[in-house]
């Protein structure tokens, strides 16, 4: 034993390889069997991928840091489920790369803050949360409703999405421009098709503002979106797999 | 192994290793630090008994005691539903005046709407049902769709041009962005909105603009504010004949919403609560300031939206 410690100790290298097998090993352990568990994410339904304009959304959540205030993520604690309804299921992630779970709360939870304001409230609140919450801390996004949504690369992510195993159709990869479009204007002449291709999707004018498809329309399209339609009656909380 | 040097000062062993004639004592660690290291050990050993611990192929290691986080919350919000059942079974059949006749009751349905309001609704009504521009005040008694408890709770069941398939479902025309009116008749019936308002005192409207817009009036908007401006609670069109005005009182915002048309949009409620929590917050908000006596329950079937006369705005909900 003392011998082979010397060995170690005598060889940079040798002991640089062994620190590296050693630390691994713990989240080896911890990690690996996570992906082969086949229970790990719930059977429920009402999951579906995102839109084109919601997962454009989802980018302007990640770019403007929200999840360094927001969670995605309702304990299973009483005061949690009792607050903003059920807890997150992983199934309710299983489209996110990457998940936007959270460990920081300066503002709420947004896990299931679909539905529950009006786009109207959304983009009040957005451009400046004091009109509407006199107490909140939050910076204001109102050029969002400025810029415009880059569409052109709506194809691109859809494709990364697939890549990392979102079941997008090759129908939706190739009209993703037109239906990031479709999905915010009521009127588009492709609103129809967009709903064949996203079935229980909204389609409508988040931002108030008909005339364009600004990032404002997308974030709100994505908060919109967040929790609802799940249908939790699908979920068998007391079978073995899922009482974890 | 051979036997290491000890160290003439104190006694002790050193490691055999030397740097330049330094050499390193092998002190012992003190027992009793050692001592809660190997409690430590055991106790996680204990602990992979006794809680979830291993993942093993195609599952993980239950442990004895069969912890489970999601089943303890499911207990937690059981027992929690099941204390306060009793007390939302004898809210759910009870009348406004039964509830204020039983201190007990009212003060559950207090506290339950209070605590339910502060998290759902507060956000726009504003604390205390205070309203903002676009969110109607709730302390007082003007009522767009209605102020009896029962007709609260409906409201807040469907909720107003929500995703609701009975939801409360109106919409003004934008005449002036849709290009109903030309800005010079919007401006005539503005006039006309203010004569008959109790905001004629202090916005003093130009006689012969109202004059013109009383035609337009009866033709454009009688059919749901009513010929005198009254309003009509079956399409949540509000009366014309007070001084309150949910998207302002100037001349200027009048105008706009004539433009415009606006109306905001209140969530469905009734899929995230239960007939009891609604029935409390119903009658929170209907202890608020104005609420209205009983009535007999609203008819089930949304009611129908008058056709403008010209080209009318599209039929999708605005959200």
């Amino acid at each position: 034993m003392w011998k082979f410690h010397r060995w170690f100790e005598r060889h940079s290298l040798i002991l640089v390889v062994g620190i590296l097998v050693v630390v691994s090993i713990g989240g080896l352990v911890q990690i690996t069997p996570l992906f082969f568990i086949e229970s790990t994410i719930e059977e429920v339904e009402g999951v579906r991928p995102y839109t084109p304009l919601e997962l454009a959304g989802r980018e302007v959540y990640i770019r403007e840091g929200c999840y360094v205030c927001h969670s995605q993520m309702v304990r299973p604690l009483r005061d949690e489920v009792e607050r903003y309804g059920h807890y997150s299921l992983a199934a309710e992630s299983m489209y996110d790369h990457p998940f936007q779970w959270g460990s920081k709360r300066t503002g709420p939870d947004l896990a299931r803050v679909g539905g529950r304001y009006s786009d109207e409230w959304h983009r009040a609140h957005l451009e400046n949360p004091r009109s509407v919450v006199p107490e909140s801390v939050m910076p204001p996004y109102a050029f969002l409703a400025r810029a415009d949504v880059n569409t052109a690369l709506m194809g691109n992510h859809l494709r990364a999405n697939r890549f990392l195993r979102v079941p997008y159709s090759d129908e939706q990869v190739a009209s993703a421009a037109i239906d990031a479009r479709a999905q915010a204007e009521p009127l588009n002449a492709h609103a129809y098709d967009f709903e064949q291709r996203y079935p229980g999707a909204a389609v409508r004018d988040f931002d108030g503002n008909p005339q364009r498809v600004t990032e404002m329309d997308a974030l709100i399209a994505y908060l919109q979106m967040l929790g609802a339609g799940i249908d939790f009656d699908t979920y068998q909380a007391e079978a073995p797999e899922n009482t974890r | 192994m051979t036997e290491r040097e000890r160290d003439s000062v104190s006694g002790t062993e050193t490691t055999g290793h030397e740097w330049d004639g330094v050499k390193e004592l092998d002190t012992p660690l003190p027992r009793w630090w050692l001592y809660i290291f190997y409690a430590c050990i055991l106790a996680a050993v204990i602990y992979w008994v006794l809680m979830p611990a291993w993942p093993i192929g195609n599952g993980y290691t239950k442990g004895v005691l069969g912890f489970s986080d999601r089943n303890n919350v499911a207990a937690d919000v059981g027992a929690l539903r099941s204390a306060r059942a009793p007390m939302f079974e004898r809210l759910a059949d009870a009348s406004t005046a039964e509830i204020a006749a039983d201190p007990e009751l009212q003060e559950f349905a207090r506290a339950a709407g209070e605590s339910v309001f502060g998290d759902y609704c507060r956000t726009c009504h504003g604390a205390g049902g205070a309203g903002a521009p676009g969110y109607p005040v709730l302390a007082d008694d003007v009522w767009i769709w209605g102020g009896s408890l029962a007709e609260i709770e409906h409201t807040l069941r469907v909720g107003i041009r929500a995703d609701h398939p009975e939801t409360r479902m109106s919409m003004m025309p934008a005449f002036g962005r849709d290009g109903l009116l030309t800005p010079q008749q919007i401006g005539d019936v503005t006039e006309y909105a203010i004569s008959i308002s109790a905001a004629r005192a202090r916005l003093d409207p130009d006689r012969a603009a109202a004059a013109r817009g009383a035609v337009l009036y009866q033709e454009q908007c009688a059919a749901c504010h009513g010929a005198t401006g009254a309003g009509d609670r079956n399409f949540g069109a509000p009366s014309l004949n007070d001084d309150l005005w949910l998207y302002g009182g100037s001349r200027e915002e009048i105008r706009r919403q004539i433009e415009l048309g606006r109306g905001g949009v209140m969530p469905a409620w009734e899929a995230r609560f239960d007939p009891g929590t609604l029935r409390a917050l119903a009658y929170y908000v209907h202890e608020m300031g104005g609420g209205e006596p009983d009535a007999p329950p609203p008819a089930a079937t949304p009611a129908a939206v008058p056709e403008p006369t010209q080209n009318g705005p599209p039929s999708a909900p605005l959200r």
